[in-house]
């Protein structure tokens, strides 16, 4: 292969990477998604755009960050929002639900198996059926809800939301939102003059006005929890309000707020199908609150951006190319594919860093602060791991292995993140980043260096087995690299658990307390020193060592997984009853791979055929 | 001699008993783990790790037997082995010294672990706004305190621990002119107004609160954040002609003292949970309780509180809050919760190894980077060699 061919690889790569970061245009005669897509909001405790919000709301009703419209149309999470807030008739006919359970199906009385996405309008009429069965759901724990009590209360939670988020700005029905309140300011301050100037009370027409008015924003202000009105310059985060709250303590037309007014505005214009003046509105708007508000636009802007470019995804695909690429190079032209993968492997890395990095920005904190984010770190650190691996050892094995750790572990990210908004807050035990940075990054590296030891045995097992690869030298190889990384789990879980218990003793008064969560890392670091003393021991060998760092997988993700399965503990965070099954299988995955190990050396095609050489080499013929 | 303690400790500080005991401690650890799912996880500590056995009844009889060994059993044989293989095997190299270091490191912290658990000491301080206190409550324990009303500055108190009086006999004691016989005793109860409606119908006495309370037992909480309400019904009886003074309602649910004379003294009498009493005080200036802005979520707790101890000079103000204990003279205050916005509840440990994790964490790190830092190196230096050939 052409030396400089892996480079012209990775300028492709590079090329189709950065088209994603360039800004979607607008049509001229569109409405300025775009720039409406940045807006910021106050929800769930931070400042966010309403892309965030968005595409949030679309992963948890319909588990995607887009619309696919009948028309086999695609719609953006930001225009679906601007539709539902503004014109929420026309947002009822989109297909926003996914359902997929049959038996929910059925009771709708819908043809089963071919229905997976309705519309609101379809399910208002079934409302009130949905509501019952869902709540009686509810009231069950979540452990021991039948799959079709989880969906219908997953689907009444997504009802629910979906009419909550309807309310953000005004009420439904509302037409003209701008005069209304204008309407409403005026008629306020002539009652307040009146009432001040002559002692005379308000006369009745006003009086029922203003109480109605009111009353339907106190409505909407308890029934949403976004807050869409930014403070003045200088305010804080805990000044922002929503629009109904705004609106009860507005007390002259001059005080209307910018974010209430352009808000009004947007909702008007998108109404009446005026993309001019939409698009106006949202970029002054958008200009305004970068000058009273700089401290919180960087992020907002960044977050958009972050939302777009999907960099998580995209590491994916290049994981999965480096790791085909570098089983490739074993079979063909090993040199070149084998660096061309390694090229793409670190750009995958470079992708999968920046939006690790990305995230630790908008959060202000370090990476691993939930389930999901402990899910991306893993992918991280058995990729650094295994970049060393293949620096030391030029066989493809760190690279294929760093693909396939790095793949499954976004894959698991991406599953674990449709719940919702993965930069959540931090509650007030979790509220430390000292801890965070240290015990929690500690103990996730932890595992990745024990997934990525257990894939390379995977490795060992499969060419050991299945192919003629795995030579004297190959094995000695991977056993070599294999037993460095136990040796760094163990380290590294050791450390971690350290420090958790010395976190729990700052915090609940106790360095250990049999918690479930603690008993899983204790599980890892023991597993760890007993593959290291059964070794030095001289009780297992090549294939011993392997046999028990494939269990280590099975621990690994008993202890990152299963346990939080278990729902008990103080460490309860994510409860995931849907992957248990996938959780179980992995586990019989890797005690049928540690068994494969036990099988004598006569099924083993490397060592078989390893054999007959030397037995061919001394002048032996094979027997027919 | 020094060949018997060679025999002896050849098999204890062999690698096998270790590579055993850690695959013991393994199975304990999961099922220990897995056991907590059924039953309460203070229960599945005490039956799997701070047991010697794990024990197996056969169909609920008294017939017990040891089936596993438990998480004491584990841990003194991994101690004796670790301590065993060092005295055994221990020798100064460089290629050695990362491994002793990490041994070592274990060593304190399982004997630490140990420590803790025998010695350590947790309760708690509940403090309404500008209370003060010098004193923290046990969980469980509790006490019943009789005071004599004296019009002098110190009231005299006597004591009786309340695993007297669940052993429902008669107390005396040289200071009362009465004894304490105890009618009625309950590790957990419901107390409520007699005549109320599903309410009880007797009163659970005839004296005191009690004369219109009625009493019901309860199974007792195992949860960590739930207090029972212990009470228990005594009758008093005048060490004067034995006579029966009346009975008296007394539970950790009825705060005030309930007066009573016997022969002209005052005196005062209530159930309290056992108090462990300091040299200094701690007074609550005020409790707070963040939430993220627009949400529910807790941001933060915290109390400010004020310490003062005469004999060593201390008047100062102190925040506790999350992560965030104040550790004083031997006994740290955590965060622990709250019962309504103006008060606080403090947990309160006395813990004399709780710097043992923190050596041993120290000391293990630098063992383990040590040992593999030097096989990195050298496996670096072996590759580039192979390469350069």
């Amino acid at each position: 292969m052409n030396r400089s061919i892996p480079y012209l690889i990775l300028l492709v790569a590079v090329i189709w990477l950065g088209s994603l970061w360039l800004p979607k245009k607008t049509k001229a005669n569109d409405f300025d998604v775009s720039t409406f897509s940045r807006l910021p909001v106050l929800t769930g405790g931070r400042i966010k755009p309403l892309d965030t919000v968005a595409r949030n709301s679309l992963l948890i009703m319909g588990r995607k960050q887009s619309l696919k419209l009948a028309s086999g149309e695609s719609m953006s999470a930001s225009r679906w929002l601007a539709e539902l807030w503004f014109n929420p008739l026309v947002a009822d006919t989109y297909p926003t639900f996914y359902v997929a359970n049959q038996e929910v199906l059925g009771m709708f009385g819908w043809p089963q198996a071919d229905k997976r996405y309705c519309t609101f309008a379809e399910l208002q009429p079934k409302l009130q059926k949905i509501d019952e069965e869902g709540s009686a759901a509810a009231d069950k724990n979540a452990k021991s809800r039948s799959p079709f009590e989880v969906a219908i209360f997953d689907l009444r939670s997504s009802l629910l939301l979906y009419q909550q988020l309807k309310l953000s700005i005004h009420l439904d029905g509302t037409e003209n939102f701008s005069k209304e309140i204008e309407t409403y300011a005026t008629t306020l301050t002539a009652a307040a003059t009146k009432l001040s100037q002559s002692q005379t009370p308000p006369d009745k027409d006003q009086t029922a006005f203003l109480r109605s008015a009111a009353a339907r924003y106190e409505q909407q202000a308890n029934a949403t929890n976004i807050l869409a009105v930014a403070p003045p310059a200088g305010g804080k985060e805990a000044d922002w309000r929503s629009t109904g709250a705004t609106l009860m303590r507005l007390n002259s037309a001059e005080a209307i707020p910018a974010s209430l007014a352009a808000f009004a505005d947007l909702s008007d214009a998108f109404r009446a199908q005026d993309t001019a003046t939409f698009s106006r509105v949202a970029k002054e708007y958008s200009g305004w609150f970068s000058i009273a508000h700089p401290e919180w636009t960087g992020k907002t802007h960044f977050e958009q951006l972050f939302n777009q470019v999907e960099p998580f995804t995209q590491g994916m695909v290049l994981y999965i190319g480096a790791f085909l690429l570098a089983c490739s190079s074993w079979l063909v032209c090993p040199r070149g594919l084998r660096k061309t993968a390694l090229l793409l492997l670190v750009l995958a890395f470079a992708v999968h860093s920046f939006g690790m990095f990305s995230r630790m920005y908008l959060q202000s904190r370090p990476p691993v602060t939930n389930l999901y984010s402990s899910a991306i770190v893993v992918g991280w650190g058995a990729t650094i791991i295994a970049m060393v691996l293949e620096y030391l050892f030029r066989y493809g094995i760190g690279t294929a292995g760093a693909g396939v750790v790095g793949f499954v572990t976004l894959l698991i990210a991406h599953n674990l993140g449709s719940n919702g908004d993965t930069l959540e807050m931090q509650v007030a035990v979790l509220d430390s980043n000292l801890w965070l940075a240290t015990h929690v990054v500690v103990i996730t590296l932890g595992y990745s260096a024990m997934l990525l030891a257990g894939v390379l045995a995977i490795v060992y097992v499969i060419l050991g087995m299945a192919t003629t690869k795995l030579t004297r030298e190959l094995a000695h190889v991977l056993t070599s690299m294999v037993y460095g990384v136990v040796c760094f789990a163990t380290l590294f879980s050791f450390v971690g658990t350290v420090l958790g218990g010395i976190w729990a003793d700052q915090s609940w008064g106790r360095f250990w307390g049999w918690d479930p969560k603690e008993n899983g890392a204790l599980l890892i670091v023991l597993w760890c020193a007993l593959i290291l003393h059964a070794r030095w021991g001289g009780m297992i060998r090549q294939r011993g060592l392997m046999a028990m760092t494939i269990c280590g997988n099975a621990i690994t993700a008993f202890s990152w997984f299963g346990v939080n399965m278990l729902g008990i503990g103080l460490h309860t965070y994510g409860f995931m009853s849907k992957a248990f099954p996938w959780l179980m299988a992995f586990i019989i995955l890797q005690a049928v791979l540690a068994l494969l190990t036990r099988l004598p050396a006569s099924r083993w095609l490397s060592f078989r055929n390893a054999e007959r050489r030397v037995l061919t080499a001394a002048g032996f013929r094979p027997l027919a | 001699m020094k060949t018997i303690l060679r025999r002896l400790l050849v098999p204890l500080a062999s690698l096998r008993l270790t590579v055993v005991c850690l695959a013991t401690a393994l199975v304990l650890v999961l099922a220990g783990t897995l056991a907590q799912v059924n039953i309460n996880p203070v229960e599945a500590q005490q039956q799997y790790f701070q047991s010697w056995f794990i024990w197996w009844s056969a169909g609920g009889g008294g017939f017990k037997m040891p089936v596993f060994p438990g998480g004491h059993f584990v841990g003194a044989v991994l101690l004796l082995n670790l301590i065993a293989a060092h005295i055994q095997r221990f020798s100064w190299s460089w290629s050695k010294a990362g491994i002793q270091l990490t041994h070592l490191g274990l060593i304190v912290m399982l004997a630490g672990g140990l420590a803790t658990d025998l010695f350590s000491v947790s309760s708690h301080m509940y403090l309404r706004q500008g209370e003060t206190k010098n004193y923290s409550d046990d969980d469980i324990r509790t006490e019943l305190a009789v005071t004599e009303q004296t019009s002098g500055a110190t009231n005299r108190v006597i004591a009786i621990p309340g695993e007297v009086l669940s052993a429902c006999g008669s107390t005396s004691h040289e200071a009362l002119p009465f004894k304490v016989v105890v009618k009625g005793f309950y590790p957990n109860a419901d107390l409520q107004m007699v005549g109320q409606e599903n309410g009880p119908s007797v009163p659970a006495a005839s004296n005191g609160a009690g004369a219109q309370i009625g009493i019901k037992a309860l199974p007792t909480f195992s949860e960590m954040n739930k207090r029972n309400k212990t009470s228990a019904v005594v009758e008093l009886i005048s060490n004067k002609g034995g006579k029966s003074l009346g009975t008296w309602l007394v539970s950790v649910e009825i705060d005030q003292g309930q007066d009573f004379e016997v022969d002209g003294r005052h005196w005062s009498m209530a159930l309290r949970f056992a108090r462990y009493y300091k040299d200094y005080s701690l007074s609550l200036i005020s409790f707070t309780h963040e939430t993220y802005p627009g949400t529910d979520i807790a941001k933060g707790f915290s109390s400010i509180i004020t310490l003062a101890d005469a004999k060593h000079n201390e008047n100062r103000q102190v925040k506790i809050h999350m992560n965030h204990p104040l550790r004083y003279l031997g006994d740290t205050y955590y965060q622990s919760g709250y019962q309504s916005d103006n008060s606080t509840i403090l947990q309160v440990v006395r813990n004399p190894s709780y710097q043992a994790p923190y050596i041993s964490c120290v000391i293990v790190s630098l063992g383990l980077l040590m040992q593999f830092t030097y096989h990195l190196v050298g496996f670096a230096r072996r590759a580039n060699a192979a390469k350069a050939l």
